[in-house]
């Protein structure tokens, strides 16, 4: 049966690794590839590269990051952020990647879904969603990095989005993101249950025992966190040792 | 200039992924597309991506399918993927189409009630004979599989599957043609380990 994927996700600006934000700007910067490097050898399943670049200008940067990201890991990567065209996905494909993620540009234009998928295949289109409880009980899909509610609900939306031709769902619970204490695993389990294609759950981890929690209560696929390991409190390696001690599949 | 290994380019799938990993384990490759290149490699690579009746047509289209199919007896040949697909006899995919006929068998599409299609992730290999291609892995190996369609063939070709909802070939062989449903360029170590494998079958 397939393994439980671990996934760390790496924010980039300007082609260069972005590991924190705070008041003061830009906390450090580092090289993609030996990011991508360490990862790797402590055997992450797979990579996302996230492309934060404000400017225009800065995101041609990403295609060579891309590249050399390709001429040296051998493990499946996606690329997203700022995509919203055919051709981009082609370009970034092209360069390399394996796929791609859509978020904001996939609500206002689904066909976008549709287009790529016809072209590139189902596998390397990953919807990438940000969502948020709301007064109804249901959950809201927002925009533009969490800034815009665009009143859509996210059930609706994750089916639509299966049905348009989208491979995979990278659910961001922002209700749980940031706050370490676990992934949203009713969220999760919501859309699970909705949709056949894999889903990955992001948003809220913090400690081992959250990943454990998040497979063994969720059919969630693969498991996606960014500053858990970026900011060195846990490897990918401690969390599979960990999580095959607790019988979960997991590639060693 | 003596090539190595010929990465055979008609017109599919993602080559540069895997000249990147030859290139990366020192292997000399080099991306080609006419018949003199294929008869001068010393060994040959089928990559593909994309869906199995195209892939022929472009073949045949290119005249190269008559000239891979003489020379995958000649020298070591490994079909990756839809490449895999491409050796047995004949593939259901949007109706019915001949293969190259390597290996005895036909390709079906997969599927399954309660698991996602296509197959795709790390599965773990299930070794059933011993191949020069598993030098060196470990006991226990995942690998990166993306794949809607599968091969059925006689147990006699296979030297490894995976379990997706059934049994599913990943590893075939007849004589000195190899074929891996996975995709040894995007699986990590063990990848790199079953490609510099099959480079020193030369």
């Amino acid at each position: 049966m397939l393994a439980k994927r671990i996934i760390p996700c790496l924010d980039v600006r300007d082609g260069k690794v972005v590991k924190g934000v705070n008041f003061e700007g830009i906390k450090d910067v580092g090289d993609p590839v030996e990011y991508a490097k360490k990862y790797n050898l402590q055997g992450a399943d797979e990579l996302v590269f996230y492309d934060i670049t404000a400017s225009h200008e800065g995101r041609k940067y990403m295609i060579d990051l891309v590249k050399q990201v390709a001429e040296n890991i051998f493990i499946p990567f996606c690329v997203g952020g700022g995509i919203s065209t055919v051709l981009d996905f082609k370009n970034t494909l092209r360069a390399g990647a394996d796929k791609v993620s859509i978020n904001s540009s996939a609500v206002k234009n689904p066909e976008l879904i549709t287009q790529a998928a016809k072209i590139f295949g189902n596998q390397c289109i990953v919807l990438g969603v940000d969502a948020k409880r709301n007064k109804e009980g249901g959950y809201s899909v927002f925009a533009n990095g969490g800034r815009q509610d665009m009143s859509l609900d996210l059930i609706a939306w994750v089916k639509e989005a299966e049905k348009l031709g989208a491979g995979e769902i990278c659910l961001n619970s922002m209700d749980a993101d940031g706050t370490k204490n676990g992934f949203d695993i009713d969220m999760i389990n919501d859309v699970c249950k909705n949709v056949s294609i894999p889903v990955i759950a992001s948003g809220g981890c913090g400690k081992l025992e959250d990943f454990y929690e998040v497979f063994e209560k969720t059919n969630a696929s693969a498991a996606l966190a960014a500053s858990v390991f970026h900011f060195g409190e846990l490897t990918v390696r401690q969390v599979k040792e960990y999580l095959n001690k607790k019988g979960i599949n997991v590639r060693a | 200039m003596s090539m190595k290994i010929g990465i055979i380019d008609y017109g599919a799938g993602n080559l540069f992924s895997v000249k990147n990993a030859l290139s990366f384990i020192g292997v000399e490759s080099a991306i080609i597309s006419d018949k003199v290149d294929i008869e001068k490699a010393d060994a040959l690579i089928l990559p593909g991506v994309g869906a199995f009746g195209d892939s022929v047509n472009m073949l045949r289209e290119k005249g190269l399918f008559d000239s891979v199919k003489a020379n995958a007896v000649k020298k070591p040949f490994l079909g990756i993927c839809l490449g895999m697909q491409l050796l047995f006899t004949k593939s259901y995919e949007y109706g019915e189409t001949k293969g190259l006929d390597l290996i005895s068998g036909d390709v079906v599409k997969m599927e399954s009630k309660s698991l996602s299609i296509p197959h795709m992730g790390w599965n773990e290999l299930e070794i059933k004979q011993d191949s020069s291609l598993l030098k060196g892995l470990e006991k226990s190996t995942y690998v990166y599989f993306v794949h809607s369609y599968m091969a059925r063939c006689d147990e006699a070709n296979i030297i490894a599957e995976c379990d997706y909802g059934g049994r599913v070939p990943a590893i075939v062989k007849k004589g000195n043609v190899f074929g891996v449903q996975f995709h040894p360029e995007k699986s990590g170590d063990a990848g790199l380990v079953i490609l510099k494998n099959f480079a020193e079958l030369v």
